[in-house]
């Protein structure tokens, strides 16, 4: 971590074109990239977290993230609240642009609260420092005569007070003090952090008034679509454009080449036909009016009902030996008293957020300003600057709110595509997809083939363990011929598989991509966590055994696993999670008729996971009738937020295995909007209950992903709890359950 | 079509051809942006307005059906509305927000129609509007609390 710096009064100006005075303070936090992410251009030491000061007593956090739901500017902003003893009613949080200034503003990975929280606490200490310095000289007193309480500072011998913002002035003449004197608070003298603390959005939520990407407005700006070929990577062979240039409100129609992103980065774009108009309606229906004849390339065959027979057969033999395996699965397999073995299938999945993907960009020939809701404004510049060749230093990217992400978003294509359109009209333009646009060419979150096997010894434990696994890569989108799954993506949960066992073995098998693959919520962690729970339930059931005290016994004695991680798995930690969700589920009941309870437990971006569910069967018809579920994420900066994180990740998690399904026919996607990809609503909405594990010493770990990959294999555990029937194959609607 | 509009007890002067959805003619050409669109298919409710105090989804309308009508946006105000913004602020409803407009227009609807629904009420209005973050339970208890805040003003 950086130093604490004062940013002075020319640079803040430059940066936030702000003329206002008062005390700003800045710092870098670095962040460990743990997850695979395209490389970015140049290498930014430069403060990305800011505290702004302000006389009138104002105290802005300038966050360097895109907002996309989990609430992060909130638990930020409590950070700094508390340390520097603020009011909270004089916090508020704003948006930081896609500057380089801002440091790596990237939102995926669950990473924002585990690297920033303490350089934020560290920030708002300093500030307080400097304004307990200022008032002791006012006072001439010691400053440990001072302190800090409720956006004062006090005279601890006469009890007089200086309100903060009358401060400001005089502090900002001080240097910020040393490192190594900022003393931190107590955890148990936090008054913001872990506690319920309302979203600093909630007023703007309500009244309509958040600018979400899609509600930005420029002067004289044009909107557009695209339609883009139903195959992906197919090309334009040409096109008809006399009855959309019809439409009324359409202006004008242009083809457009896709953009191949450089090997190794980006994202570039798809291509295809723009039309450009005066409203979003106009530009919909100019597309729908085009008759375009497609050049379907050599994704044009491409059918996901025989790739899972490919992948299926694959899976069936051996693979690729992955590194970290270890012991002899054949020799357990013999030994075994009783082998177990399953094959398990998800199939290709989209985000669908509930703000579509949008842009807006204005490129003004030596400039490009962006305003779009991206989860990650750095890659988007940089992309930018390859793409269009115009210095990064002349590039603003503006983050509005973004109306939900899941991972779509940090996929930066739709703004590449306004930039290509606002170049070539000269005007500033917002690009808009529609729903079913954003269903049929996205990112897919891959579909995958799981065999496991796994030997029992006459006492009901595990001897061996082998799982081969294909998936088509994330890589395969920044390198085309990818066609075994990546290191960071096994390392998603496979080949650090938790349970404590001696003989295991995993491979790896091809999985070519036909369409582009990228990250969705907990991403890779969905197929361990289905494939790896649901063959736990099968052993448990094999062995006779307690699904949940399978489970314990599994992982095995209490072991903290070092390497190299700053966050090393804990074993008690991972248990612990799974008794509370017993404790709370009332465990061990027997469930009355047509119900049935099942578990599943995850450890992901660092934090801990047990979830139970139950589920009635009646007619063959699935409803999810209770989730609990509980969370170890160290430090709970603030608990409301992580228990809303919690219960949209298992209606996020139903979604998925109840409907969740993108399929293709002659390369084509089948789907179309909400009424073939369907979601939960609230209707089948359960009752879920949330219990946060009280470890405010560790350090904080993911919450907005890790709730996520339990729910489909608790769902299908219950299943089998209440019919005795298996579902290895998500999701529930193929099987006719919902 | 030249036309007037009456959006929350404003006059919108708009040029805009007849069979636009209502919703885009508010985004785009009246300029109110609270009103969301998310399916354009009368699936999510992200689009959702009252005419005349009717529940109904601006995308699947043309604009021509609302003139002479009233126009009801989240950018407007009402009792219940009033109500059930509280009550999402007690509960800290939303996540990302961007369903929000429609799910509190949608529950002002069904407020103005039964002053004390119970959960299968709700579910029955509240089910045609989708949130992808999942804030139903939330949602659920607001509406709940809402009736209960407004119990306790008379
Ligand atoms: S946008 Fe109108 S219902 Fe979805
Ligand atoms: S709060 Fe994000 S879609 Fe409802």
């Amino acid at each position: 971590m950086s130093k604490i710096q004062k940013i002075d009064r020319r640079d803040f100006v430059k940066l936030f074109g702000l003329a206002s005075g008062g005390i700003l303070l800045g710092c870098t936090a670095t962040t460990v990239e743990k997850k695979f992410k395209p490389a970015i251009d140049q290498d930014y030491f430069a403060p990305n977290l800011f505290v702004h000061l302000e006389k009138n007593g104002n105290v802005t956090l300038i966050a360097s993230r895109s907002e996309m739901g989990q609430g992060i500017r909130t638990s930020l902003a409590s950070a700094i609240a508390d340390e520097l003893e603020a009011d909270w009613q004089y916090v508020s949080v704003k948006q930081a642009i896609g500057h380089e200034k801002y440091g790596n503003q990237n939102t995926d990975g669950s990473r924002s609260v585990r690297t920033k929280l303490a350089p934020m606490r560290r920030m708002g200490a300093a500030a307080k420092r400097m304004l307990i310095t200022a008032a002791a000289k006012k006072w001439n007193v010691a400053e440990t005569a001072c302190k800090a309480e409720n956006h004062h500072i006090i005279n601890k011998n006469t009890n007089e007070k200086i309100f903060f913002g009358d401060l400001v002035e005089a502090a900002s003449q001080d240097e910020v003090p040393a490192e190594e004197t900022i003393q931190l608070k107590k955890v148990e003298d936090f008054k913001f952090i872990g506690k319920t603390l309302k979203s600093v959005d909630l007023d703007d939520f309500t009244h309509g008034t958040a600018t979400y990407g899609i509600d930005v407005r420029i002067p004289n700006m044009k909107f557009a679509a695209i339609a883009r070929c139903p195959v992906t990577f197919g090309t334009v062979k040409s096109f008809k454009k006399d009855k959309a240039a019809k439409v009324a409100g359409v202006e004008a129609i242009y083809e457009m080449p896709r953009l191949i992103p450089p090997t190794g980065k980006f994202f570039g774009m798809l291509g295809g036909v723009a039309v450009i108009a005066n409203n979003t309606w106009a530009a919909f229906q100019g597309k729908l009016a085009l008759a375009i004849e497609w050049d379907k390339g050599e994704n044009a065959s491409f059918d996901t009902e025989a790739f899972k027979k490919t992948l299926t057969e694959r899976v069936h033999k051996t693979g690729k030996l992955v590194p970290g395996s270890r012991g002899n699965v054949t020799t357990a397999f013999n030994a075994a008293e009783k082998t177990v073995a399953a094959t398990y299938h998800v199939p290709f999945l989209v985000h669908a957020p509930m703000e579509v993907p949008n842009a807006t960009a204005w490129f003004q020939g030596d400039k490009i300003e962006v305003w779009a809701p991206v989860q990650d404004p750095q890659t988007a510049r940089s992309e930018l600057a390859h793409f269009f060749e115009i210095p990064i230093e002349h590039i603003i990217v503006n983050v509005p709110f973004l109306g939900g992400g899941f991972g779509r978003k940090s996929k930066s294509d739709f703004v590449v595509e306004a930039v290509a359109i606002s170049k070539k009209i000269n005007a500033p333009v917002q690009v808009v997809w529609t729903r079913e646009d954003d269903v049929q060419h996205s990112f897919y979150h891959a579909t995958s083939a799981q065999y496991l096997k796994g030997g029992l010894d006459s006492s009901g434990k595990v001897t061996g363990w082998l799982q081969r696994v294909g998936f088509p890569s994330i890589v395969s989108s920044f390198k085309p011929l990818s066609d075994y799954a990546s290191g960071f993506e096994l390392g998603q949960g496979f080949i650090n598989n938790p349970y404590d066992l001696e003989n295991f073995r995993l491979e790896s098998v091809k999985a070519e991509a036909n369409l582009r693959i990228g990250w969705l919520r907990s991403v890779v962690h969905i197929h361990s966590g289905f494939g790896i729970n649901s063959f736990v339930d099968e052993l448990a059931f094999a062995a006779q055994k307690d699904p949940v005290q399978f489970r314990l016994e599994l992982i095995g004695k209490d072991r903290i696993l070092t390497g190299k991680s700053e966050f090393p798995f804990n074993s008690k930690r991972f248990k612990n999670v799974l008794t509370a969700t017993a404790k709370m589920a009332n465990w061990g009941v027997k469930p009355t008729k047509n119900h049935g309870f099942g578990v599943a437990i995850h450890y992901s971006f660092y934090s801990y996971v047990a979830t139970i569910v139950e589920v009635s069967v009646v007619d063959k018809k699935v409803k999810v009738e209770n989730i609990w579920t509980t969370i170890d994420c160290g430090l709970a900066l603030n608990k409301d937020n992580i228990k809303n994180q919690l219960e949209g990740a298992a209606i996020f998690g139903m979604s998925l295995a109840l409907y969740g399904k993108i399929s293709t026919k002659n390369g084509a996607v089948e789907q179309h909007n909400f009424f073939d990809y369907q979601m939960t609503r609230m209707k089948d909405a359960p009752k879920i209950h949330i219990h946060i594990v009280d470890a405010m010493k560790e350090p904080p770990t993911g919450v907005g992903e890790p709730g996520v990959p339990v729910m489909a294999p608790a769902i299908c555990n219950a299943i089998f709890n209440a019919t005795g029937e298996r579902v290895r194959s998500l999701p529930l609607a193929d099987l006719g359950m919902v | 079509m030249k036309t007037t509009l009456s959006i929350n007890g404003k006059p919108y002067a708009v040029q805009v051809p007849k069979d636009m959805p209502l919703l885009w003619t508010i985004r785009d050409i009246v300029g109110l942006t609270g009103t969301k669109f998310g399916c354009g298919v009368s699936q999510c409710g992200a689009c959702s307005v009252l005419i005349d105090g009717n529940l109904t989804k601006s995308c699947g309308i043309p604009v021509a059906a609302a003139v002479g009508k009233e126009i009801f946006t989240i950018e407007g105000s009402s009792e219940n509305l009033e109500f059930l913004r509280q009550a999402w602020n007690d509960g800290n409803v939303p996540q990302c927000g961007y369903c929000q407009s429609g799910q509190l227009i949608a529950a002002t609807s069904l407020l103005d129609a039964t002053a004390n629904p119970t959960d299968k009420e709700i579910d029955n209005v509240m089910s045609a509007n989708i949130c992808r973050c999942g804030t139903y339970t939330r949602i659920k208890k607001a509406i709940h609390k809402a009736v209960a805040l407004k119990n306790e003003t008379v």
